[in-house]
């Protein structure tokens, strides 16, 4: 068989044995509806509690706090229209939120916008990290939400979580964070970051798709977003997906286990990935250089242009991911490498490598191994990359 | 998205690539800011297309476009050059995506613009013989602007 280098893992991440196996006895033997009194139901709903129970574990949470949803968009959606809906009424109609966010949370806060919200998006600098000083600056009494993500899909960047969670606190502005690229990455804890609201989604750390969770601190208000049953104490409508709930859990579990361990290996890769290519001419580390997931590489080559990159890496068997207009399906280039500053055709040459736990040194090598003569070969036909050189002599 | 197997193939393996330090007619196309830049070079000789070769800096489909329209228009006389439309490029691909049709676009005007400079260098005035090679038409996918 022809070799598969996965190194996509912030799209998404396979399915780890351990998290299938805890599933499939939800699929044949208890696949009872967990409202149902009799017992194949009642055995459901018994693992979603102890699920529940076992991701407010890895969160600092309590278990009534975690609320189960489809994916982290619908996490992202509830927690910002549920606030936002909930304090127009006492007269707050503005949010914060940074110029990189995921899609999720900034085309929600764009329709609220519509909605006839006014939303402050902070800058993430050059490093790709907000100044927590900028948002307090940037809190007023109308302010009802401060909406920042944990760490960048992308450029995979971590806010400082906690200090924002201080400034909101003693403001008195609610906190939520789409933290669907950190947990099972970073050790989070929700009481000491002073987190409010936080999103995440199974399928980054190696449980299913389609299932997400919502942590809502106990005492913070929330309107629904899917009316219905009375499903997660009648806040979240809809039969419960209970072998992705299970598989979540057993996911989550088993990444809060490894963490540290997982992390000295990730990060080992990681440099020595950064360190190599860029040794090459005209590359660049897009985002700060530590304060990043130890699973994540960004960088831009000069020259060249990210689909044309990905289709010669696929042909070496290598699954990775740019920021190029191309792969955006637009004209433009990824939002968050021209958050960062980056000009329009650097960002066109950008590359996302982002590792786990099933990648080795032995793939890292690989990967430097293939990955200089492509760019080589795409600059030797660039008419971009001509320009480039001329300049510099 | 996907490609059919002959943009692979010329993405893969493309056809006439480089550059030609002797050229009769050179021929530039597109913005960095875009994300594609095409550069068409020709020799031509009593009035036939005898060489072409392209720099493409952009996405499968860009360099796959400029490979297949070198392709098509060698050996041909400029007036047969200047009748290829971009459709024709798409369709000897065995077609594009519907967001890539601007790459072929990109490689008609490419064409026009390399026949267009061969004029101007023998003292003709190419827009009677060329016409107008539109310029940066976002909406409609005819990206055609270089700073």
């Amino acid at each position: 068989m022809e070799r598969i280098i996965y190194v996509d893992n912030a799209a998404t991440t396979s399915v780890s044995k351990l998290a299938l196996n805890a599933m499939l006895p939800f699929y044949e033997t208890h696949f009872g509806n967990p409202s149902s009194i009799y017992s194949i139901g009642q055995t459901a709903k018994k693992a979603i509690e102890d699920a529940r129970e076992t991701i407010a574990n890895c969160l600092g949470a309590n278990a009534n706090e975690i609320f189960f949803t489809s994916c982290g968009s619908e996490s992202d959606n509830w927690a910002i229209k549920g606030v936002a809906h909930n304090l127009i009424k006492k007269g707050k109609n503005h949010i914060i939120t940074s110029k990189f966010e995921h899609h999720a949370v900034l085309h929600t806060v764009q329709a609220l916008e519509r909605e006839g919200f006014s939303v402050t998006y902070l800058d993430v600098h050059e490093d790709g990290i907000i100044r927590v000083k900028e948002l307090e600056q940037a809190i007023t009494d109308k302010t009802a939400l401060v909406t920042i993500m944990y760490a960048n899909n992308e450029i995979g960047t971590i806010q400082p979580i906690k200090e924002i969670g201080e400034v909101c606190r003693k403001h008195k502005v609610l906190f939520h964070t789409d933290a669907v690229q950190a947990v099972g990455n970073i050790k989070i804890d929700v009481n000491e970051q002073n987190i409010d609201m936080l999103s995440l989604s199974a399928h980054k750390f190696h449980g299913p798709k389609g299932v997400g969770a919502l942590y809502v601190r106990r005492g913070v208000a929330l309107e629904r977003l899917i009316e219905g049953g009375a499903q997660e104490r009648s806040r979240r409508a809809g039969t419960e997906n209970v072998a992705g709930i299970v598989g979540m859990a057993a996911a989550l579990k088993s990444a809060c286990d490894g963490m540290i361990k997982r992390e000295e290996k990730l990060i080992a890769m990681r440099d020595k990935l950064i360190e190599n290519l860029l040794k090459i001419d005209y590359s660049r580390l897009n985002g700060h250089r530590t304060k990043r997931l130890a699973g994540n590489v960004n960088i831009s080559f000069s020259g060249i242009e990210g689909e044309s990159l990905l289709l010669m890496l696929d042909a070496k068997g290598i699954c990775a991911s740019s920021g190029s207009a191309c792969t955006s399906g637009s004209l433009d280039p990824s939002h968050v490498l021209l958050a960062i500053g980056l000009p329009h055709e650097i960002a066109h040459g950008s590359l996302r490598l982002s590792l786990s736990d099933e990648n080795s040194m032995d793939e890292v090598d690989y990967i430097l191994e293939v990955l200089p003569p492509i760019v080589e070969k795409l600059r030797s036909m660039s008419p971009l990359w001509e320009k480039i050189v001329a300049k510099a002599r | 998205m996907s490609y059919s197997e002959k943009v692979m193939d010329h993405f893969a393996n493309p056809r006439n690539v480089g550059e030609m330090p002797d050229a009769d007619g050179i021929g530039e196309v597109g913005n960095p800011k875009c994300g594609d830049i095409m550069k068409m070079y020709i020799k031509v000789k009593d009035n036939v297309i005898t060489d072409v070769k392209f720099k493409t800096f952009g996405c499968g489909a860009a360099i796959a476009t400029s490979s297949m329209a070198t392709e098509l228009i060698k050996g041909k006389t400029i007036d047969d050059a200047l009748k290829l439309t971009n459709k024709a490029v798409m369709e000897a691909l065995d077609g594009l995506p519907p967001v890539k049709i601007h790459c072929s676009v990109l490689a008609e005007q490419a064409i026009k613009s390399a026949i267009a400079d061969y004029y101007t260098k023998k003292g003709i005035d190419p827009s009677l013989i060329v016409g107008e090679i539109p310029c940066c038409d976002h909406e409609h996918g005819n990206c055609n602007c270089v700073e």
